[in-house]
C-alpha cells in the first residue's frame, strides 16, 4: 500500500489571493478623503470661502491645483472641505439603504408564508422603479435637501438590496450545512444564530462598501440635476451643480469634482469587489 | 446602480420529456406561465400607482393650496373662493379612498390626471417627449449590447493580462456616473474636436453622443455579468466537444459560448431599462435634449406632483413590458423549462 | 528523430495497420514562469481495430495525456515526445490548422456525460450536423440526411424526430448515444473515449460499452480513458495503468486485470468493491480501531432499529405535473446489519432516505426509530430522538459550514447540553478523530483544504459524535477515487463491526452495495422492485431490472473468483 494515497490536500483551492496594486491604491484614496472628513484645515491650500475676484476662472495651475471658480476660490481646497458632507450623505444614504434591505430582506426570507410573500411581492414592485427615479419623487415631496438626498438615495437603492439579502438568507437556508444541523437536532433558533445569519451577513460587508460608492454617485446625480444641496455649501454634489454653469469656459469647475466622485466611487467598488472576491475563496 | 448581480441560473428540467405528445401540453404551460407573468406585471403596475396616489397625498400642507401655490410659483395664504374652485376641480372634498378608486379608474382608461402647472392633461405632457426619450433609450440599449458582445467576446477568457484588461474596463465604465461622462464626451467630440453638435437634435448625429453616455456604464455593467458566464462556458465540457470536432476558437465563441454567456446580461436587461431611463433624465439634461427627463426635472423642481406620478406609471408600465420581452427573448435563447 | 525514421515507420504501419505511435511523451505546464511536468514518458501504439485503456485515479495524468493526441492540452501547456504521429504525419509540428482539420475527420472525442458534452441549448441534430460541416462536409440536405443516418447507425430509433430534440429532452441513454454520433460523424479512424461511463446510471453505461464495443469490431482504433479498471476490461487489449503521470504498468489487458505485476494496480484491483469482497476489507492494512471510552451506552431495544411502513411521497415538477418520487416503500433494518438501497438516478432512493431522516415529511406512511413514533412527531418533540440517527452525504464540503474549522464543526456536533465544559468537548473530539482515522493536525483546518478522503472522515466523525443507532450513508463513496473509496468502505465496516452501528446505505453502485449490505432494496421510479439477502438478490434476482442491472455490472466487480 505504498503508492495508494488520498490525493494530496488541495492546499486551498486557489492561492490567497494577494494584495492587488489595484487595492492597494483603493485603500489609499479612501484614506484620503477619511482624512480629508476628518481634518479638511491638513490637506487644504486655500480658505476654501476666500475670494478673489482677480483670479476667477483660473485653470488649474501649480498655485491652484483644481483651478478656480467664478469668485476666485481654490477648487481643491472646496472639494477638501466638501469631502466630509459628501461622505456624510454617502455613507447615510448607504446605511438607510442597508437597514431598509435587511429589514425587508430577512422579512421576505424569514417571516411567515404570507406574510413573506406579501413583503417580497412590495419589494419586487418597488425594484421596477428606477433608483433616481423613486429618488425623484421623493424629492418632489419634500423639497431638495441633504436630508432628502439621504432618505431619496437610501430609499430608491434599498429594493435591489434587499433582493440581495433574501436571496443570500434563503441560499443559506437551503444550505447542506443547514439541513446537517437540523440532523443533529440543533434547534431552530440557534441554527438561525448560528449559522443562517452568519453565512448571510457575511457578503453583505462588500455589498455595504460597493453601496456607499453607489450612494455617492447617486447623491451626486440629483445634486446635478439641481435637486440637492444648494450651491453656496461645497459639498461635491452642489461644485457639480455650480460648475454646470460654465461648462463650455471652465470645464474644470464640473470635470474635476466629477472625477473626485468617479475616483472615490471606484475605490470603494475595488475595495468591495477584493472583499467579496475574498469571502468567496474562504478567507477570513 | 445595483452592483451585485443577483441572476437565477436555469436548471435543466427534472425529467427528459417523453416522446411525441408533449407538444399540447408544452403549449398549455407556455400559455401558463405568460399567463402568470401577465398578472403579475399588473401588480406591479398596480403597486407603482398606488406609490405615485401616495405621493400625491403625501405633500405637506393643504393640498389645494400646495397647487395654487405651483401653479403660481410662489407661496401663500389662499382665501376660501379661490381653494374651492380647485376642491371642486380635483375632487378634494371626496373621501380619499374614493380619490384612490377615480384615479385607478382614470388610469385604466389611459387619464394620467392634470399637470398642476400647465392646466392640461398629463398624458399630452408626456405623449409629446416621450417619443424622444424612447429613441434614446432604445439606441442606448441596442449599442451598449454591441459594444458588450464585442468587448466580452474579444477579451474573455484570453491571457491574463487581456482579460485582467478586460474586466478592469468594464468595472470602470460601469462605475461611471452619467452626468460626468456625458460632459466628458461632450467636451472633447462636440466642443473639441466638433465631430458632433453640443446641443442633441432628434436627428440620428445628435442621437449618438447622449446613446453613447448612457450606453457606455450599461455596456460595462452588463459586461461583468456576460463576462463571468462566457468564462464559465468557456470550460464546460460541451465547448471542448465542440473543438474537438475542429471548430476553431471564434467560431466556437460565437456558436457556442455567446449563447450561453448572454443569458445573465439577457436577465439584467428589464432592470437596464430602468437604469437608462434615470440616466436618460441626467444625459437630457446635458445635450438639451428634448425628453420625458427634462419634464420631469422640471416637474420635480415645481414639485407639480400629477406630472412625476404620470411619468413614474409610464415608466413602470414600460418595465413591465420590457421584462415580459425579457422573458419571451430568455426563452428563445435557452429553450429548456424554466423552473422557478 | 528525423524524417527518415518517420517514413520508414509509416511503411511499416501501412502494413501493420498502426494509425497512431507515441513515444515518450510529455506534458508540462508553464504558469506565472513556473513549469510543472505533469505527464512523465507515455508510450503506446494503436492499430485499427484495437484499444489502448489508459487507467488512473484523478490527477494521474490520463486526461490530460488523452488530449495533447488532438492538440487541447490547454493553455500554458508544453508537449514533448520522441516521437508522436498519426497515420504517419508528425503531429508534432501541426499548425493550428493541421489540428482543425485532423480534430473529427481523424480523431473522433469522446467526452463523458452528453448532458453537458453536447451543447444543451442546441438540437443533437445541429452538433451532429456542425461536424460535418466544419469539415465541408456535401451540401445543407446532404448532411441532414447523413446526420439521421448516424443516429440510425448509433441505434437511435426514430431518429428524424430524435434529431430535433435537445440533450436535455432525450433519455440518458439516446443523448450518450448521440454524443457518441457526433464523434464517429466523419469517420475517423481513432476514437478517444475519455470518461464515457463516467456519471451515466450503470444501464445506461453499458449501452455505451456496447456501442463502443462495436464501433471496434468496425475497425477503429479506440483508446479509452477510465478512472475504472473495470469499465476498461471488457474493451481493452492493451491496458497503461498511471498515476502521478508515471506509467505504472502497461501490458496486455489479461495480464493487468489478472496477473498485475505492480503493487498500485493489484492495490487498486483489489480496491474494486463487489460480491467476491463481501466480508473482508479491501485494503491490505487493517484500520486500527481506537478503543473509545467516553460512549453512551446503546439505547436498549430489541425490534429493528429503523421501520419503515408504506412510505409515499409525491413532488411537483417545474411544469406543474405531479410525480411519484417515493411510491409506497417499506423496510426494517435491525441493529448491527446494513441495508443497502440500489437504484438509478430518480429512482427515489435518496428521497426515501431523507424520509427516513425526518428531513423530508412523506405524504402518507411512517417510519419508526428503536421502536418509537419519529417521522410522525413534531420537529420539537423529534429533536431529542435525533442523536440516535446520523447522516453522511456525498458531498460532505456543502454540508459544512464554510466559515468553520474541522474542530468548531465537530465540538458543535459533540453538543453544549450534554458536555458542558470545553475540555471534555475536545476530549471527546480528539476522540472521534482518532475514530475515524484522522491526526489532531486537521483540527485547525476549514475542510476547503483537506482531501475527499479527509472531509468525509470528519463527516462520518461527525454522524458519529452522538452515538447513534443509525447512520445513512447517502452515496457517502460515490464521489471518491476507487483507492479512497476502499480506506472508507473498510472504514465503515471496521466501525459497524465495533460500535454495532446499524447503516442505511444509498447507492447507484452495485458493487459497493454488494460488497457492504447485508439486505438490499432494488429500487425503480419510487418503487421497489426487489429486496431481499444481497446474496439471493444477486445470486438469483427475480425482477427483470435487478437482472439487467445486474448484467451490466463491471466485470471486475461482477466475476467472483469462483466463475473464472
Amino acid at each position: 500500500m505504498t503508492t495508494i494515497q488520498d490525493t494530496p490536500a488541495p492546499t486551498r483551492t486557489r492561492r490567497l489571493p494577494r494584495v492587488r496594486w489595484t487595492v492597494a491604491l483603493a485603500v489609499g484614496v479612501v484614506a484620503f478623503f477619511a482624512l480629508a472628513a476628518a481634518a479638511p484645515q491638513l490637506l487644504a491650500t486655500h480658505d476654501p470661502t476666500a475670494l478673489d475676484l482677480t483670479a476667477s476662472l483660473r485653470a488649474p495651475s501649480l498655485d491652484h491645483w483644481f483651478g478656480t471658480d467664478e469668485s476666485g476660490r481654490d477648487l481643491y481646497s472646496r472639494v477638501i472641505h466638501g469631502t466630509r458632507e459628501s461622505l456624510a450623505i454617502g455613507l447615510g444614504a448607504a446605511g438607510v439603504s442597508l437597514v431598509l434591505a435587511l429589514v425587508l430582506g430577512s422579512a421576505a426570507a424569514l417571516a411567515h408564508r404570507y406574510l413573506a410573500g406579501a413583503v417580497n411581492r412590495f419589494v419586487e414592485i418597488l425594484f421596477a422603479f428606477p433608483t433616481l427615479l423613486f429618488a425623484l419623487l421623493l424629492v418632489a415631496i419634500l423639497g431638495p435637501s441633504a436630508t432628502t438626498q439621504i432618505l431619496a438615495v437610501g430609499i430608491g437603492s434599498a429594493p435591489g438590496y434587499a433582493r440581495i439579502v433574501r436571496g443570500q438568507i434563503l441560499a443559506a437556508r437551503r444550505s447542506g450545512y443547514v439541513e446537517a444541523a437540523v440532523a443533529l437536532g440543533h434547534p431552530r433558533g440557534l441554527i438561525l444564530r448560528q449559522h443562517v445569519i452568519p453565512n448571510a451577513v457575511r457578503p453583505l460587508v462588500a455589498v455595504f462598501t460597493l453601496c456607499v460608492g453607489q450612494s455617492i454617485v447617486w447623491a451626486s446625480s440629483l445634486a446635478f440635476l439641481g435637486l440637492g444641496v444648494a450651491p453656496p455649501s461645497s459639498e461635491w454634489g452642489a461644485l457639480l451643480d455650480a460648475g454646470r454653469t460654465y461648462v463650455t469656459h471652465a470645464p474644470w469647475l464640473i470635470v474635476i469634482p466629477g472625477l473626485v466622485i468617479v475616483v472615490l466611487a471606484l475605490a470603494a467598488t475595488a475595495i468591495g469587489k477584493d472583499i467579496q472576491a475574498r469571502l468567496e475563496s474562504g478567507d477570513e | 446602480m445595483t452592483p451585485t448581480l443577483q441572476t437565477e441560473s436555469p436548471t435543466p428540467a427534472v425529467a427528459p420529456a417523453v416522446a411525441g405528445g408533449g407538444g399540447t401540453s408544452r403549449a398549455l404551460r407556455a400559455a401558463r406561465s405568460i399567463a402568470a407573468k401577465a398578472v403579475g406585471g399588473l401588480v406591479v403596475l398596480w403597486g407603482a400607482a398606488t406609490a405615485a396616489f401616495a405621493a400625491q397625498l403625501a405633500l405637506p400642507g393643504d393640498r389645494a393650496t400646495v397647487i395654487l401655490n405651483v401653479r403660481a410659483g410662489q407661496a401663500m395664504k389662499r382665501t376660501p373662493e379661490e381653494l374651492a374652485g380647485v376642491i371642486e376641480q380635483y375632487g378634494l372634498d371626496h373621501p380619499v379612498i374614493l380619490q384612490y378608486l377615480t384615479f385607478l379608474g382614470g388610469l385604466a382608461r389611459g387619464d394620467l390626471g392634470n399637470s398642476y402647472q400647465q392646466y392640461r392633461p398629463v398624458w399630452d405632457v408626456i405623449g409629446e417627449q416621450i417619443g424622444a426619450t424612447f429613441a434614446l433609450t432604445f439606441t442606448a440599449i441596442v449599442l451598449a449590447w454591441v459594444l458588450m458582445v464585442v468587448w466580452v467576446t474579444l477579451t474573455a477568457g484570453r491571457r491574463p493580462q487581456v482579460r485582467a484588461l478586460g474586466s478592469l474596463a468594464e468595472t470602470v465604465t460601469a462605475g461611471l456616473p452619467h452626468y460626468w461622462l456625458g460632459i466628458i464626451l461632450m467636451l472633447v467630440f462636440a466642443l473639441g474636436l466638433g465631430w458632433f453638435p453640443v446641443i442633441g437634435g432628434t436627428g440620428l448625429h445628435g442621437l449618438l453622443l447622449p446613446a453613447l453616455t448612457l450606453a457606455i456604464p450599461l455596456a460595462g455593467f452588463m459586461g461583468q455579468a456576460t463576462r463571468a458566464a462566457f468564462e464559465t462556458a468557456l470550460t464546460q465540457p460541451f465547448v471542448i466537444s465542440a473543438r474537438m470536432r475542429g471548430m476553431g476558437d471564434l467560431a466556437v465563441r460565437l456558436r457556442h459560448v455567446l449563447r450561453h454567456a448572454v443569458l445573465p446580461a439577457v436577465t439584467l436587461s428589464g432592470w437596464a431599462l430602468g437604469a437608462t431611463v434615470s440616466g436618460a433624465v441626467v444625459v437630457e439634461t446635458i445635450f438639451t435634449r428634448p425628453g420625458i427627463g427634462k419634464v420631469l426635472v422640471t416637474a420635480v423642481n415645481a414639485q407639480d406632483l400629477p406630472v412625476v406620478t404620470g411619468i413614474v406609471v409610464v415608466i413602470a408600465a414600460a418595465y413591465v413590458v420590457a421584462n415580459l420581452l425579457v422573458d419571451v427573448a430568455y426563452t428563445l435563447i435557452d429553450p429548456r423549462l424554466r423552473t422557478s | 528523430m528525423t524524417s527518415t525514421i518517420l517514413e520508414s515507420t509509416t511503411e511499416t504501419d501501412q502494413r501493420s495497420g498502426t494509425r497512431l505511435r507515441v513515444d515518450n511523451l510529455r506534458v508540462g505546464f508553464t504558469k506565472g514562469g513556473r513549469s510543472k511536468r505533469v505527464v512523465h514518458g507515455l508510450s503506446f501504439e494503436l492499430a485499427a481495430g484495437e484499444c489502448v485503456a489508459i487507467v488512473g485515479e484523478s490527477g494521474s495524468g490520463k486526461s490530460v495525456s488523452a488530449r495533447s493526441l488532438v492538440g487541447l492540452t490547454g493553455a500554458g501547456a508544453v508537449v514533448e515526445a520522441d516521437e508522436l504521429s498519426l497515420d504517419g504525419e508528425n503531429l508534432l509540428a501541426f499548425t493550428g490548422r493541421d489540428w482543425r482539420r485532423v480534430r473529427g475527420s481523424q480523431v473522433g472525442f469522446i467526452l463523458q456525460d452528453a448532458l453537458v458534452s453536447l451543447d444543451p441549448l442546441r438540437p443533437v441534430g445541429q452538433e451532429i450536423g456542425e461536424a460535418l460541416r466544419l469539415h465541408g462536409w456535401g451540401d445543407k440536405s446532404a448532411r441532414e440526411a447523413k446526420v439521421l443516418e448516424l443516429l440510425a447507425s448509433v441505434g437511435v430509433p426514430d431518429p428524424a424526430n430524435r434529431a430535433r430534440q435537445r440533450p436535455d429532452e432525450l433519455s440518458g441513454g439516446l443523448r450518450q448515444r448521440a454524443l457518441i454520433a457526433s464523434a464517429l460523424a466523419l469517420d475517423p479512424g481513432i476514437v478517444v473515449a475519455d470518461e464515457p461511463t463516467t456519471a451515466l446510471d450503470v444501464t445506461v453505461q453499458a449501452q455505451v460499452l456496447d456501442l463502443l464495443e462495436e464501433t471496434k469490431r468496425r475497425g477503429k482504433a479506440l483508446i479509452l480513458i477510465s478512472h475504472d479498471l473495470s469499465v476498461v476490461a471488457r474493451l481493452a487489449d492493451r491496458i497503461l495503468v498511471m498515476s502521478g503521470g508515471h506509467v505504472v504498468e502497461d501490458g496486455p489487458a489479461d495480464q493487468v486485470l489478472n496477473d498485475p505485476q505492480h503493487e498500485y494496480t493489484r492495490s487498486l484491483i483489489a480496491a474494486v468493491p463487489g460480491a467476491h469482497t463481501r466480508g473482508r476489507l479491501l485494503g491490505s492494512q487493517v484500520p486500527p480501531f481506537v478503543s473509545v471510552t467516553s460512549r453512551r451506552e446503546p439505547t436498549p431495544f430489541a425490534g429493528p432499529v429503523l421501520e419503515a411502513c408504506e412510505l409515499v411521497k409525491r413532488f411537483r415538477r417545474p411544469d406543474g405535473t405531479a410525480h411519484t418520487a417515493v411510491d409506497g416503500v417499506s423496510f426494517t433494518l435491525e441493529r448491527g446489519e446494513t441495508l443497502g438501497i440500489v437504484g438509478e438516478s430518480g429512482s427515489g432512493k435518496s428521497t426515501t432516505a431523507r424520509i427516513a431522516l425526518a428531513l423530508e415529511r412523506a405524504d402518507s406512511g411512517s417510519v419508526r426509530l428503536l421502536g418509537r413514533d419519529w417521522t410522525s412527531l413534531p420537529e420539537r418533540r423529534r429533536r431529542p430522538l435525533r442523536r440516535e440517527i446520523s447522516v453522511v452525504y456525498q458531498d460532505p464540503l456543502s454540508s459544512f459550514d464554510p466559515r468553520w474549522d474541522v474542530a468548531r464543526i465537530l465540538e458543535d456536533a459533540v453538543g453544549r447540553t450534554e458536555l458542558r465544559s470545553g475540555a471534555a468537548r475536545r476530549e471527546r473530539v480528539a476522540e472521534l478523530l482518532a475514530l475515524v482515522g484522522l491526526t489532531p493536525e486537521v483540527l485547525g483546518r476549514s475542510p476547503l483544504t483537506l482531501s475527499g478522503g479527509q472531509r468525509q472522515r470528519v463527516a462520518i466523525a461527525r454522524a458519529l459524535a452522538p452515538w447513534p443507532a443509525v447512520v445513512v450513508l447517502d452515496e457517502a463513496v460515490s464521489a471518491l477515487d476507487v483507492s479512497i473509496q476502499a480506506q472508507i468502505l473498510d472504514l465503515l465496516t471496521t466501525l459497524q463491526a465495533e460500535l454495532g452501528l446499524s447503516y442505511l446505505f444509498i447507492s447507484h453502485d452495485l458493487g459497493v452495495v454488494s460488497h457492504l449490505a447485508d439486505r438490499v432494496l432494488v429500487m425503480k421510479d419510487g418503487v421497489v422492485v426487489e429486496h431481499g439477502a444481497v446474496t439471493d438478490v444477486f445470486e438469483n434476482p427475480a425482477h427483470p431490472y435487478t437482472r439487467e442491472l445486474i448484467a451490466a455490472l463491471h466485470p471486475l466487480s461482477a466475476a467472483p473468483t469462483t466463475e473464472g
